[in-house]
């Protein structure tokens, strides 16, 4: 995914002006509860076959954002449309052209894995003929054909969430929604899960929308939109957004912390600092500095780190705290986080 | 179709024979979402046979042993034809309870649909909501007749004939009455957020359309008070044409009928069984427009 970062936001431009229009198109997009505004006037755009997400904290608006995109919760004010459709005046249409993943179970449990798909093949009118073929093609893509008679009370939750992917694109959707999709899911089921949804963007050119508070998750996307208190404070590619940090983070271990920290500071202006038991600091272009490292300062140093910067000090550089902060703040804020859920139902 | 270029990677198109059609909007359609939601209804029933059980335990436990010890109690006051006795009085009140609880649990369960989010998966599909509506009451509706027709093949146990022309016109009354108490407890749960209402709605709402039936006593030489609320009840006129079809259809002397064969009344007008079951139909038609429309309202 090398220059992905230099030339995915133009191109997914690019592409929506060739189209005529993006498969998700939002301009203004406002709800409030009450006297909450969940979501303040969110806009952005995202081109066929493209994976977007949407990073940010819980409570941020994400969950409502997707909802309304998925006609499940009406607009307060703004415009969204999805596959060329308005989602507040064409809500049928939007709903032929979507495939959902919610972050809670909606399956039945006293069905069989095929008979949550076969119900939901007839509740979308799939002729007979192309349903049974279809049914199979997508268990087997989750690779849960050979489970397809179990009843779904006895399926994991990896097995689960599996099990709605496939339920998703059965009726070949345009947009395939997924709200946080591994949410509550063990690591390494997580990155199964991930292996599923990277395998289908390859096989089926689907449209992805997704929301995740996990970093390392938002990595999957084509473009990311970071989102905080019901605003989108940036849009661009992962490598784009981890660029425009434009500071490695380096951690030496050195003989005398406090004289490394002392000439840091006294010879390249740099303000150290002792984290997780090493002399921390920020620098441009941390390969290029480390040479000049060495040649100047005269301490021993036992070893050298550099780290690229990552979504967590994107999300840091842009709203000046970590997500796990705003999470909390925005649990203080609890009447939200009871207003998402009952929006979400 | 071309490739599809996102970022710098190419997308092969989508093979085409897996892209299936959706189809929405037409009549068929809603039809097609009233006959799969009203199918997941019977395979959830037949799946969870203890459900089957469990719901017959209640009517059994009131015609056997309630039925049975008042019987015996009564029997000096109350006269006997044959094997016509209280258990006779009682068996359409508890038929009609079966239906009352089974329907009403059978609705409810929207309210579990909700708390698990299958409900949701229903909501965003591309068909009408009053489709929903529909096929969820027909579906409780079939599953309360069953239970119900499985009550009514104890009649012979209290001396009601298996006349065939009975049994039919009960199975049609209970039919409609199941459909009516479905879009009843429907219209109930479309208001419901938690499955804690499910206690409430029992003990405020069951319980009291069940005991101002008269499916256990006659409602005659009431208090004032209570033949109003017995007259305000729609299970009365589920209970009255259940049991004077009954009636009918038993060996009697007049004794017997002066005790238990008494029709409801509005004043002294005896209400003819056909406004009773078009009451019974209204009722259950108003009920699913509610839940109807308090479905597609929702968001």
């Amino acid at each position: 995914m090398g220059e992905t970062g230099a030339v995915g936001a133009a191109s997914a431009t690019a592409l929506a002006g060739a189209n005529g229009a993006a498969t998700i198109d939002v301009a203004q997009l406002t709800k409030s509860f009450g006297d909450l505004e969940a979501v303040r006037g969110v806009s952005f755009q995202v081109a066929a076959g493209e994976t977007f997400g949407f990073l940010g904290p819980n409570g941020a608006g994400k969950s409502t954002t997707i909802s309304m995109l998925c006609t499940l919760l009406r607009p307060t004010s703004g415009t969204a449309k999805v596959a060329g459709f308005d989602v507040d005046r064409d809500r049928a249409e939007v709903r032929k052209h979507i495939g959902l993943v919610f972050q809670d179970t909606t399956l039945d449990d006293y069905l069989t894995a095929e008979e949550n798909l076969r119900f939901h093949a007839e509740l979308y009118g799939i002729p007979k003929d192309q349903a049974a073929p279809r049914l199979q093609e997508v268990m087997e893509m989750v690779g849960l054909w050979e489970r397809r008679t179990g009843l779904v009370r006895t399926f994991s939750g990896g097995m689960k969430r599996r099990l709605e992917i496939a339920r998703g694109l059965l009726h070949s959707p345009r947009v395939l929604f997924l709200d946080e999709p591994t949410v509550g899911l063990d690591p390494q089921t997580r990155s199964h899960i991930w292996g599923y949804i990277n395998d289908l963007r390859r096989r089926e050119s689907i449209t992805m929308f997704l929301t995740t508070h996990y970093m390392d998750e938002a990595e999957h996307c084509d473009r990311i939109a970071i989102i905080d208190e019901g605003r989108i404070v940036v849009i661009d590619t992962p490598e784009a957004l981890k660029a425009s940090v434009g500071r490695d983070r380096v951690q030496l271990h050195t003989g005398d912390d406090e004289a490394a920290i002392a000439a840091l500071a006294d010879r390249f202006s740099l303000d150290a600092s002792i984290s997780e038991g090493a002399v921390t600091f920020y620098v441009a272009a941390g390969e290029q500095f480390v040479p000049r490292l060495f040649a100047e300062l005269d301490l021993t140093i036992s070893s050298v780190s550099i780290a690229r910067p990552t979504l967590d000090d994107v999300f840091m550089n842009y709203t000046g705290r970590t997500i796990r902060d705003a999470e909390a703040s925005a649990s203080e804020r609890n009447a939200a986080s009871v207003w998402m859920r009952a929006a979400r139902r | 179709m071309t490739d599809t270029v996102v970022g710098d990677k190419r997308v092969p198109p989508r093979a085409t024979p897996a892209a299936v059609r959706v189809a929405g909007g037409r009549l068929q359609d809603d039809l097609r979402a009233v006959l799969v939601v009203w199918k997941r209804e019977l395979i959830r029933f037949g799946r969870n046979r203890m459900r089957i059980i469990t719901s017959l335990v209640q009517p059994v436990l009131f015609l056997f042993v309630l039925g049975t010890g008042l019987s015996a109690m009564l029997s000096r006051g109350v006269p006997v034809a044959g094997h016509v006795n209280f258990r006779t009085f009682i068996f359409p009140g508890v038929v009609a309870m079966t239906i009352l609880f089974t329907s009403i649990f059978s609705a409810v369960s929207i309210v579990w649909d909700r708390e698990f989010g299958f409900l949701r998966e229903m909501l965003v599909a591309p068909v009408r909501r009053g489709a929903l509506v529909a096929g969820k009451c027909a579906g409780g509706a079939t599953v309360a007749t069953i239970q119900a027709t499985i009550m009514l093949a104890l009649a012979g146990l209290v001396g009601i004939p298996y006349n065939p022309v009975l049994l039919l016109s009960l199975f049609g009354m209970m039919l409609l009455a199941a459909l009516a108490i479905t879009a009843f407890g429907t219209a109930l749960a479309s208001r419901m957020a938690q499955v804690e209402s499910f206690q409430v709605v029992m003990q405020f709402v069951v319980l009291p359309l069940f005991f101002l039936s008269g499916a256990l006593f006659a409602l005659r030489n009431l208090p004032g008070w209570l033949s109003v609320l017995t007259k305000l009840d729609p299970m009365t006129y589920i209970v009255d044409p259940m049991r004077r079809t009954v009636f009918d259809y038993v060996p009697t002397t007049p004794a017997v009928r002066h005790v238990f064969d008494v029709p409801v009344t509005w004043g002294s007008w005896v209400v003819p069984i056909g406004l009773e079951l078009a009451l019974v139909a209204v009722f259950g038609a108003v009920m699913l427009a509610v839940a109807v429309a308090n479905f597609s309202k929702a968001d």
